[in-house]
């Protein structure tokens, strides 16, 4: 018996298990509360799929129970060959099947007019799909991955093309799908009936699309003023990141530690807080505002709240990942290079004007993109300061929440909002791939790098002193505002807000949370910790796929993969809630939207972690692990996860703060029963609630200090003696992911 | 590792291609069990291909591949019965030697305990008993190597395939290495494939040699044949340097031929070629330089470089350049000499072309 009918035979035992004994459809009370086995198998809401087909009478699913047994019927056939085809065709039939009879019909019977027009009416419909229908989805999906596997695609390797398989389908699920469903949505009507008039009415919309300003009116239209915000945030971050990164590099600055450190307050700063910070610097109660208005009788104005305060908050919160950026860019210029110049009578002017400057432009470019495309994606500073100038990403949430619900508003929004950044990353992957000019070879390039001109240098010097001070300012806001009593008004220093937030009582002998914020915290690291090792996990499987097998298709799956980042969580939050509310899939308001958008969102973090330490793993380590017997699972298992340690733990800790920080898709998805801190303190800083939402923010950047700390001394502590193989990996990691932050 | 099964390995019209180019166009070869066979030739002649091809690391476009007589082209790497030594070792950095070399075992499902067991005998055979706790870091260059070997061996292998071995050692432990892989192999008796770009490794361990170039076999014998009786000039320059000049064949007298090399009358075996013009491989070894003979083929001194135990010279001729290598370093000629050139027995071959 061959290994292919062995891990076939578990299949079809599994799809026997779920149509027999899994509640076909989505049961209300969750899956887990396992309140169903009580009215299993004959009620109606929780009978597995049989007896869906036999007593309920949803007849359809016979189709999917027919295709089953056509897998099943395959296990007879002797020939490989054979048997791979009518595998690979009774899964993609089964797949195809399910996706159209979950979305045609609904609750109440068929959802689209042509079918009830072909097959009648149905008495009877469905709700949203089940552990069952789940379930045998995904045996489908196995089925053509097994056959593929049979007929000798990726050398037989059953584990390579199941993996392959089932990443395809959980992206089309959790991202094309609700991408595919908010354009659908855009021209429908809540009854789901074809009603374009809203989406034509919006796309034409003045509000969105005037260019009034330019020709001396008043204001132009949330598009352009959003565009325009970009490539200011664009440029203003990345001359600051430059000036920062040859202060760090070129010059005897005093503070390059302290610049290095300036690299983590992205990954730990919650997104809107620098907002929140400068309202309490420069808003009408603020401090400075204040000072000028006693000393110099300046009338406080409320010129922070609008895109003034936005580009702020923008260039101060992604100067840091500029910095990251370049400072690779500028330490990747070749010494040797600028030593030549020199020896070619060139000052030192003209050597950075000419030779480093040049070398260092798709860098720059590069660094601009992910600026704009990172300001594109900010929810969380417009929210706290946009007031009524607001950008795409708060008008989408506006569009929904707001006193005027119109999802059609919404998703056009947001189809404009993403067309923005794919452009831009589009530009960023097919115009500047190639145009790499790093000239870090493998060689040992020795030399040192040229001094700045002393004119730059001084301006350099210029910049980063005072900006590095604004950013010490801000963020010593954040402490410090959370233990003052009314910001601007009553100056007196309290504990009040940390109390009232993280109280901790003592009741009936038992401990009780009392704080306001206890809720939301715990629920955030729970959906952090669970999210996070699903991310880092779904991460490097794909970077292992990605770096490791060849396969045809294969850059366009990792395009798909990739452009998946440069959607703004505010897209996905929306698509989300339009794709996860009604059958077939319906999750909104659970746990599992949360995880499910944090685990695609933070993917892409986890895949180039990945696939930076992965490269520098030796190939023939899993060719000698295959030779010696060992299947391709094994090899992973037992040689390339031990040696990927780093940067496993890398991915782990990421996804965990990132999970904890973010904002623009949580806030549409978070509920009741699972509200997130961020959105907590939103709420919080939406009510006036300043004290409290600082404190609590404090907090958040406390625990993620610790949480990285922690990991960092873990991970510091090992390494393979004298073995440069797999050095460095973790440090290049650490890099990689750094870069990625968005809000 | 006593009760090695050796097994034969058959290529049967195989082909590979990468793309669009092809590495391998049509390749039979065969392979008989027990022997040390060596793929030879220049970097990307196809010799790697081929043996990543029976590892099961490539799979062939076309044509099948048999091993100890069952068909094994559809078969991936973990499930075939053979074991590779890699150019780089690939030793799992983050295990011990002793680790190492159980791992397969413990994939074939083994035990821990038997597989542990087998793994220490496995060290003991290449010579490092009682270092198995070591990594792989803690490792000479060398011992590093013989972990790679007894971490193939331990698996009973029908077939070892060894790429490169060599090539991450020093000269001096190269030759005492290679040594040692050829004693195990006739102590073991296991059959080996062993791909080398080096003609003075392969001359030196193999039963028998295939030259390969642009993935087809250039010629295929044992070592001897291959260095004396090439068949081309690609394999005269390649198996040890060799000047090729045009001669005519006169006559034949059984096996051999006399020919005439630039008014000079020599024989040697004829190799079934005809009558008339010809060329002929003449080692730079065996051709002897004499000042005052005129009766050998009169030629001048271009360059001479004094290398310790031999002198290297270049000679002008009116059959063209001959780089000779002479061993008498006491009597050097300076550039400018007339010299006579003789012709030794040994050494010469008329070739194809």
């Amino acid at each position: 018996m061959t290994s292919g009918i062995k891990r076939l035979n578990v299949l079809l035992g599994l799809g026997i298990f779920a149509f027999l004994f899994v509640p076909w459809y989505r049961v209300e009370r969750g899956f887990y509360s396992f309140d169903w086995i009580a009215g299993f198998p004959f009620s109606s809401d929780q009978a597995p799929g049989l007896f869906q087909i036999l007593s309920e009478g949803r007849l359809w699913l016979a189709v999917a129970l027919i295709l089953f047994l056509v897998g099943i019927g395959s296990r007879l056939i002797g020939n490989e060959d054979q048997r791979g085809k009518v595998l690979v065709i009774a899964g993609a039939a089964g797949i195809i099947f399910m996706a159209l009879q979950g979305l045609a019909i609904s609750f109440t019977g068929w959802a689209w007019t042509f079918p009830e027009n072909a097959f009648g009416a149905l008495s009877l419909g469905q709700p949203a799909m089940g552990a069952g229908a789940v379930l045998v989805s995904l045996i489908f999906v196995l089925f053509i991955a097994f056959g593929l596997a049979e007929r000798g695609f990726m050398k037989g390797d059953a584990f390579v093309v199941g993996s392959i398989s089932m990443l395809i389908f959980l992206v089309a699920v959790f991202i094309f799908y609700p991408i595919g469903s908010m354009f659908v949505g855009a021209v429908h009507d809540f009854d789901g009936s074809f009603k374009p008039d809203g989406f034509i009415r919006n796309m034409q919309d003045p509000a969105i699309w005037s260019l009034d300003c330019v020709i001396g009116g008043n204001r132009c239209g949330v598009a352009w003023r959003t565009l325009f915000l970009a490539v200011l945030s664009g440029l203003g971050s990345t001359i600051l990141g430059l000036a920062f990164a040859l202060a760090a590099t070129r010059t005897r600055f005093p503070f390059k530690r302290g610049l290095r450190l300036l690299t983590v307050l992205p990954i730990i700063t919650p997104p809107f807080v620098i907002g929140l910070a400068l309202t309490l610097l420069f808003g009408r109660s603020g401090v400075v505002t204040e000072a000028l208005d006693t000393l110099f009788g300046i009338e406080p104005s409320r010129w922070l709240y609008g895109l003034t305060g936005i580009w702020i908050a923008q260039v101060l919160s992604f100067t840091p990942i500029s910095f990251l950026v370049l400072i690779g860019v500028v330490e990747g210029v070749s010494p040797s290079m600028e030593e030549a110049s020199q020896t070619l009578r060139a000052d030192r002017w003209r050597t950075f004007w000419h030779v480093s400057l040049p070398l260092m432009k798709p860098g720059l470019a590069n660094a601009f993109l992910i600026g704009f495309i990172e300001s594109m994606a900010d929810f969380g500073n417009p929210l706290v300061l946009g007031g009524s100038h607001g950008v795409l990403s708060t008008e989408i949430f506006f569009a929904v929440v707001g006193s005027q619900v119109d999802p059609s508003r919404a998703a056009v929004l947001a189809i404009i909002l993403l067309s923005f950044t794919l452009s831009a990353f589009l530009a960023q992957r097919l115009w500047l791939s190639g145009k790499n000019y790093a000239t870090v070879t493998g060689k040992g390039d020795s030399g040192v790098h040229a001094g700045l001109p002393k004119s730059l240098s001084i301006t350099v010097h210029g910049i980063v002193l005072p900006w590095m001070g604004f950013t010490l300012i801000v963020y010593g806001m954040i402490i410090f505002g959370g233990f003052v009593k009314t910001w601007g008004l009553d100056n007196s220093l309290t504990l009040e807000h940390y109390a009232r937030a993280f109280s901790i009582g003592f009741q009936d002998g038992a401990l009780v949370w009392t704080g306001v914020a206890w809720n939301s915290f715990w629920t955030t690291m729970e959906i952090a910790l669970i999210s996070a090792p699903l991310t880092a996990a779904v991460g490097l499987l794909t970077a292992y796929i990605i770096v490791r097998q060849k396969f045809a298709g294969k850059n366009a799956f990792e395009f798909a993969l990739m452009m998946s980042f440069a959607i703004p969580g505010t897209v996905i939050g929306i698509s989300y809630i339009m794709a996860f509310n009604l059958p077939p899939i319906e999750m909104t308001g659970s746990a599992l939207i949360l995880i499910a958008c944090f685990v695609f969102r933070n993917m892409p973090v986890g895949v180039r972690g990945g696939i930076a330490a992965m490269s520098q793993l030796d190939k023939s380590l899993d060719e000698a692990s295959l030779t010696l017997r060992a299947n391709s699972a094994r090899t992973l298992r037992k040689v390339i996860l031990p040696l990927l340690r780093p940067a496993i733990t890398a991915a782990l800790v990421y996804s965990f703060v990132r999970a904890i920080t973010s904002i623009s898709a949580v806030i549409f998805l978070v509920s009741a029963e699972y509200n997130m801190a961020t959105s907590y303190i939103v709420g919080l800083v939406e009510n006036g609630e300043y004290g409290i939402a600082i404190a609590y923010s404090s907090m958040l950047i406390f625990v993620m200090i610790t949480v990285i700390t922690g990991f960092q001394l873990l991970v510091g502590e090992r390494k393979l003696r004298r073995e440069n193989r797999v050095a460095g990996v973790a440090k290049s990691n650490k890099f990689q992911i750094a870069q990625e932050k968005t809000a | 590792m006593t009760d090695l099964k050796a097994g034969s390995v058959v290529f049967e019209n195989v082909r590979k291609d990468f793309g669009s180019f092809t590495a391998v166009p049509d390749l039979s070869i065969t392979i008989e069990p027990g022997t040390l066979v060596t793929l030879l030739g220049p970097s990307g002649c196809g010799k790697t291909t081929t043996l990543r091809m029976l590892a099961g690391l490539e799979h062939p476009t076309s044509g099948r591949i048999f091993i100890g007589g069952r068909d094994v082209t559809m078969v991936p790497a973990h499930e075939r019965d053979v074991s590779m030594v890699f150019q780089s070792y690939a030793l799992f950095p983050h295990m011990s030697a002793l680790d190492n070399v159980a791992y397969g075992l413990e994939s074939s499902g083994l035990k821990k305990k038997e597989a542990h067991e087998r793994a220490e005998e496995g060290l003991a055979q290449v010579g490092l008993a009682g270092m198995g706790h070591r990594l792989p870091a803690e490792l000479s260059g060398g011992q590093q190597q013989r972990v790679a070997v007894a971490r193939a061996l331990v698996l009973n292998p029908q077939v070892l395939l060894l790429d490169e071995p060599l090539s991450n050692l020093d000269a001096r432990l190269r030759r005492r290495v290679r040594t040692e892989i050829r004693e195990l192999q006739q102590r073991l008796g296991f059959t080996a494939v062993y791909v080398t770009h080096d003609q003075d490794e392969a001359l030196a361990v193999s039963d028998r040699i295939v030259v390969m170039k642009d993935g087809r076999i250039a010629q295929e014998g044992a070592p001897r044949e291959l260095y004396e009786e090439p068949v081309s000039e690609f394999i005269a320059d390649f198996m040890g340097e060799a000047n090729v000049v045009s001669c005519e064949i006169l006559d034949h007298e059984g096996n051999n031929a006399i020919i005439d090399i630039g008014g000079i009358r020599h024989k040697l075996r004829s190799r079934g070629a005809s009558k008339g013009k010809a060329k002929l491989a003449v080692r730079p070894g065996s051709v002897v330089l004499n000042p005052t003979d005129t009766s050998g083929l009169g030629g001048e001194i271009v360059t001479a470089a004094y290398l310790g135990d031999h002198v290297e010279y270049e000679i002008e001729t009116s059959v063209g350049n001959f780089f000779v290598i002479d061993h008498a370093v006491d009597q050097s000629y300076a550039p400018k000499t007339a010299v006579s050139l003789g012709f030794r027995n040994r050494g010469l071959a008329l070739i194809e072309g």
